[in-house]
């Protein structure tokens, strides 16, 4: 931080010009979150960039090591507060692997359906806060009106608008309530329409497209460099999306198209998630169509509760089982394990040791916006104060997975 | 004598009148404008206060007069206290010039709806309008606040290169009348409006006027997405309501402008001519509320380039055009 104090100062003539320290945040309008960022500037250019995080840190990962296993899906909804369900995929699919157990079929394309549910809510956030920080109001509502259809749905789904903890290990905590599907079709109807109003009200927005065209640019070296992953990787032009190239649960049956796209600017990110949009309305859809029936939690007394209730008041063994996992969780094997998932962010990983007992060692989250925030110092340097905006906006973090 | 008196007496009557309209219109407008916002952006703006709303902006009033009056310890006392009233007063002092109507008869008397007519009338009310900038630098540099200080700085350059072609692009209207009076104008439009003859020069009138209104694509000096609040980031209620008012008044000017000078003022068919007045003025306030919830903001370098190598082009090019259709 030292090297802050110090700024320079030129002189021509009689007039010196000296630089200007700029303290952006944490409370800013437009740094989406408590992100703080330092800036030098030279006028309105940005000379130096320097970010502060770690504003929102409420120890996650230490937290996690005291909670039982079920207990630490809550606790992984509150780190991209935009997309709980993805975040609970990871969490979930890093326990399984743990203990060598799949979901059902039917669970797994419940799960697929709610991922891509977060990734549309997630988008649509941003996809309608990138116009409102350059001045275009009006987006942001529009994206908020389908992104309310969004949370309707996770609500009649999961009975929680946010924090829907809905994913256990081993499935899901129960099926698809009836009407479910009639209204998921209906979002699914509607939904593509209105994305192309977005692009109609901004996307060829002279204006916006002069914000944002050419603005904050990553190569797809530079981009691979810095670890980023998500529509920010794909932006940049590296075809690399977990769903198709590490497929897991349901996605390698699943026909959806990779988003890529060239320029690696603030407009090509943007553009990039609204395109994303169209494709995970089409994998609701195909998820939909496809969905066996069956059971949604694995047939495993000792880590799911029975679908049956009934069978815990009329068999011991299912009652022992049902009060060791209500009041202490279950045991995993010890080991270690990582598994990751396409986050709507990026890649999304969960590393967890375990000891034996019902409590994990050791969490260790890899949150794709902590990674993407890297490349704000990049982009930053030599462009404008207004730009900044624009390439906080489009890196898309979210403070509270980037701070965990 | 009691001539004198009685003109006199007019003149007090309007220059209250109008001061009293001036003070008063922002208020249904920060409605309007809310109301435009919410409709605009699918919802229904307020609705709380008074009938749809209605009541909002004496709500909105009474909170700003009663909020702490919060001066920074580190500003410049004097000038962050003078500055609302210097950005405000230059607004009100442009409708000096400005006429809203024909003669009127008052209590058996002929009257001009107009404080003065005078013969310099346009030049006159450029050189008021860009007083108004002063108290917005004085603001963003008393507030001594480097936000504030860049709004400031910003409004300063944006100022300077749109007062020029908005000067210009006047020019072809009073080649066309062969007067600075607005009244002039107003008269020689009475058939056909000089939007007809002079639509590059009503172009470059209008973006530049909302970079003189500060709105938005243009409203670089506020720029809630970068600055925070720009150059009154700091201020607090009723000084903050001083600019606010100013912002409107200013917005009223530009459109008043617009009609006067493009839109044949008050002459219309059918309607009495205060009423076209009203319509043609509400049209283009409606226009900038429009724009505010539809366009995003040019930066800082996009918009000098704009002004310099587009408009200020462009005007000149009009003065050329005009004058050789006139030669």
């Amino acid at each position: 931080m030292a090297e802050y104090t110090v700024l320079k100062s030129t002189k021509e003539g009689d007039i010196e010009t000296k630089e200007l320290l700029l303290n952006l945040g944490p409370q800013h309008p437009s740094t989406h979150g408590v992100l703080r960022i330092i800036l030098k500037l030279e006028g309105e250019r940005i000379v130096d960039v320097d970010t502060v995080v770690g504003y929102l840190h409420r120890g996650t990962e230490k937290l996690a090591e005291s909670f039982t296993y079920t207990q630490i899906i809550p606790l992984t909804d509150r780190l991209d507060y935009l997309c709980q369900p993805s975040n609970n995929l990871a969490y979930v699919r890093a326990v399984e692997k743990l203990l060598g157990i799949e979901a059902p079929e039917r669970a797994q394309y419940i799960r697929v359906m709610l991922a891509e549910f977060a990734r549309i809510s997630g988008h649509l956030l941003i996809s309608g806060a990138v116009p409102m920080d350059l001045g275009a109001m009006t987006v942001l509502l529009y994206t908020m009106r389908e992104r309310e259809m969004v949370m309707d749905i996770l609500e009649m789904i999961t009975g929680a608008r946010m924090h829907v903890s809905f994913l256990r290990v081993g499935g899901v905590r129960e099926d698809l309530p009836p009407g479910a599907k009639e209204k998921i079709k209906e979002f699914c109807r509607i939904f593509p329409q209105r994305i192309d109003d977005y692009e109609r009200l901004v996307g060829e927005n002279r204006m916006f497209l002069r914000r944002t065209k050419g603005i904050g640019v990553i190569t797809a070296e530079e981009a691979i460099d810095l670890g980023l992953g998500g529509p920010n990787l794909r932006a940049s032009g590296v075809s690399w999306d977990m769903r198709r190239d590490n497929p897991y649960e349901v996605y390698d049956r699943l026909n959806f198209e990779v988003i890529v796209r060239e320029n690696g600017d603030v407009y090509d990110r943007w553009k990039c998630r609204i395109d994303e949009m169209r494709e995970s309305v089409k994998i609701i859809e195909q998820c939909i169509d496809q969905m066996p029936d069956g059971p949604v939690k694995v047939d495993m007394p000792e880590i799911a509760f029975p679908a049956d209730k009934g069978k815990v008041q009329s068999s011991m063994e299912a009652l022992i089982h049902h009060f060791k996992l209500a009041s202490q969780g279950f045991k995993v094997p010890k080991g270690e394990v990582y598994a990751s998932i396409e986050a709507p962010k990026g890649e999304l990983g969960f590393y967890i040791i375990s000891d034996g007992s019902e409590r994990p060692f050791r969490v260790k989250v890899r949150a794709p916006s902590f990674v993407n925030l890297q490349a704000l110092k990049l982009m930053a340097e030599r462009g404008y104060l207004a730009d900044m905006i624009a390439m906080i906006g489009s890196l898309d973090p979210v403070m509270a997975e980037v701070d965990k | 004598m009691l001539d004198l008196f009685m003109t006199i007496f007019f003149m007090i009557i309007k220059v209250i009148g109008i001061t009293l309209i001036l003070l008063l219109l922002p208020v249904p407008l920060t409605w309007l404008e809310r109301k435009v916002a919410g409709h605009i952006q699918q919802r229904l703006g307020p609705m709380r206060v008074g009938w749809h709303g209605l009541l909002q902006p004496i709500a909105d009033g009474i909170k700003l007069l009663t909020k702490e009056d919060n001066i920074p310890i580190y500003a410049d006392k004097t000038l962050f206290k003078l500055a609302p009233i210097i950005s405000l007063i230059p607004p009100f002092l442009v409708f000096v010039a400005v006429p809203f109507g024909e003669d009127v008869t008052l209590f058996g008397r002929k009257t001009g709806l107009y404080i003065s007519d005078m013969n310099i009338g346009l030049l006159y009310i450029f050189a008021v309008a860009g007083l108004e900038v002063y108290g917005v630098i004085l603001g963003g540099w008393a507030s001594n606040s480097k936000y504030a200080l860049l709004g400031g700085l910003r409004c300063c350059a944006q100022l300077i290169s749109y007062e020029i072609p908005l000067g210009f692009s006047v020019m072809g209207v009073i080649m066309l009348t062969g007067s600075m009076s607005l009244l002039d104008i107003v008269e020689a439009q009475s058939q056909i409006w000089n939007v007809v003859y002079q639509p590059i020069g009503f172009f470059v009138f209008l973006v530049a006027g909302i970079a003189e209104a500060q709105r938005i694509p243009f409203d670089l000096a506020e720029a809630e997405g970068d600055l925070g609040s720009g150059y009154h980031t700091e201020y607090s209620g009723m000084r903050f309501a001083f600019f606010m008012l100013t912002e409107y008044i200013v917005m009223l000017t530009v459109s008043v402008l617009i009609v006067l000078l493009f839109f044949g003022g008050w002459n219309g068919p059918f309607l009495p001519p205060i009423v076209w007045f009203i319509l043609k003025v509400g049209f283009f306030v409606y226009l900038f509320m429009w724009f505010r919830f539809t366009f995003p903001r040019y930066r800082y370098d996009q918009l000098m380039s704009i002004g310099w190598k587009v408009l200020l082009p462009l005007s000149l090019a009009n003065i050329l055009i005009t004058g050789i259709f006139l030669a």
